[in-house]
């Protein structure tokens, strides 16, 4: 299955460029010209990334994980995610780099297969880095009023963090 | 929103690192970040090139036009302000579609293109329409098929299934997904109108 999805990418272009060769589209300049967009969007987040980056990684340096690890584990007993994994929960939403370094360390801590390791990996397979995603699209366009965006978001994110280990006991008789 | 959640952080960091004594990491921290910012970006400008230049292609040759009429009758219906023939409905399928293959590269440069499309329709007000909001909430929950990231991590780390997870995975997500899309239809109904 990992290796089907090799096949996604180089499959899909080919389907795209043939589609516009049977289509009689100059698929060479149609290329080129919409490569030059990428520029304009690399102008257009970098503002909005280098302001998340700056709290991100002041956040990850400062220790600051263990200060919300702390307050939050009673509520993470209650809602029975795994105290270890309180810093991947903390940190997914806000940095996906971080929390893939995170989680890393889960699965070579606890193994791959074990209630944790399978916990963990579900958590990281229903997450995506909420903040990141709001700085890029909603930087993209100039917006800075992002009403109920984030709150929407991190609920989402919240569900998963309860349910990963609710289908993993489900799933696997843990 | 974005303003009090950047400044909490921010002043929380410190505080922390006084706290801890990490002040001198929290310094290189702070020099670092900006670079990161541009590496990342950087790194990404290659991607953007790329994917750009697929999407012109299918846009023009009409492929990514069949793929948003397949998907049509579900996206109308979740955002209130396309109509069925939209411009901005080709880019958020392919970015929905791409999100399913667990092509995140691939679907940012087409999430952009639909934000750009979007807030066209917006006219370029400083607030969000209800659309836009609701597209960048399904971005930031993870639909797909194949985690292949986490997958090949705990391949690497000798799982005796790795692929083991996705059923979880999917189950998990579609909930979590769920939640965003309703929470922000409930917003949308409560404060928007």
């Amino acid at each position: 299955m990992i290796a089907v999805s090799n096949y996604f990418i180089p499959v899909f272009i080919c389907i795209v460029i043939l589609h516009g060769i049977f289509k009689k589209i100059d698929v060479f300049s149609a290329f080129t010209d919409g490569a030059k967009k990428g520029f304009d969007i690399f102008l257009s987040i970098l503002p909005s990334l280098s302001a998340l980056f700056l709290a991100v990684e002041m956040f990850k340096a400062s220790g600051a994980v263990n200060i919300v690890t702390d307050i939050l584990s009673p509520a993470a007993d209650f809602l029975k995610i795994p105290k270890e994994l309180l810093p991947l929960c903390i940190l997914s939403p806000v940095s996906g780099g971080g929390s893939l370094s995170v989680y890393e360390s889960v699965i070579s801590q606890y193994g791959p297969d074990s209630y944790i390791g399978r916990v963990a990996s579900v958590m990281m397979g229903s997450t995506e880095t909420t903040f990141y995603a709001i700085a890029v699209y909603f930087g993209s366009v100039g917006i800075k009023k992002i009403r109920h965006t984030a709150i929407c978001s991190l609920c989402a994110d919240f569900t998963s963090f309860i349910l990963s280990g609710v289908f993993v006991r489900l799933f696997f008789n843990q | 929103m974005m303003n009090y959640i950047w400044s909490f952080i921010i002043i929380f960091s410190l505080i922390a690192a006084i706290y801890f004594g990490k002040t001198e990491e929290l310094s290189s921290a702070i020099i670092s970040s900006g670079s990161t910012a541009v590496n990342l970006c950087f790194g990404l400008l290659g991607t953007f090139c790329l994917w750009n230049g697929i999407m012109n292609i299918a846009e023009k040759s009409g492929l990514t036009a069949l793929i948003a009429k397949a998907m049509s009758p579900l996206l109308t219906r979740l955002f209130k302000g396309l109509k069925k023939d939209d411009d901005a409905l080709m880019p958020i399928s392919l970015n929905i579609s791409s999100n399913l293959l667990g092509l995140s590269n691939a679907a940012t440069p087409l999430g952009i293109e639909a934000m750009k499309r979007l807030a066209e329709k917006n006219e370029g007000r400083s607030t969000p329409s209800a659309d836009m909001i609701l597209f960048v909430v399904m971005n930031s929950a993870a639909l797909r098929i194949i985690p292949t990231t986490v997958a090949a991590i705990r391949q690497n780390h000798g799982s005796e299934n790795a692929l083991e997870i996705i059923a979880p995975s999917i189950i998990t997500s579609l909930c979590a997904l769920s939640v965003g899309i309703l929470l922000a239809k409930i917003f949308e109904r409560v404060l928007m109108r």
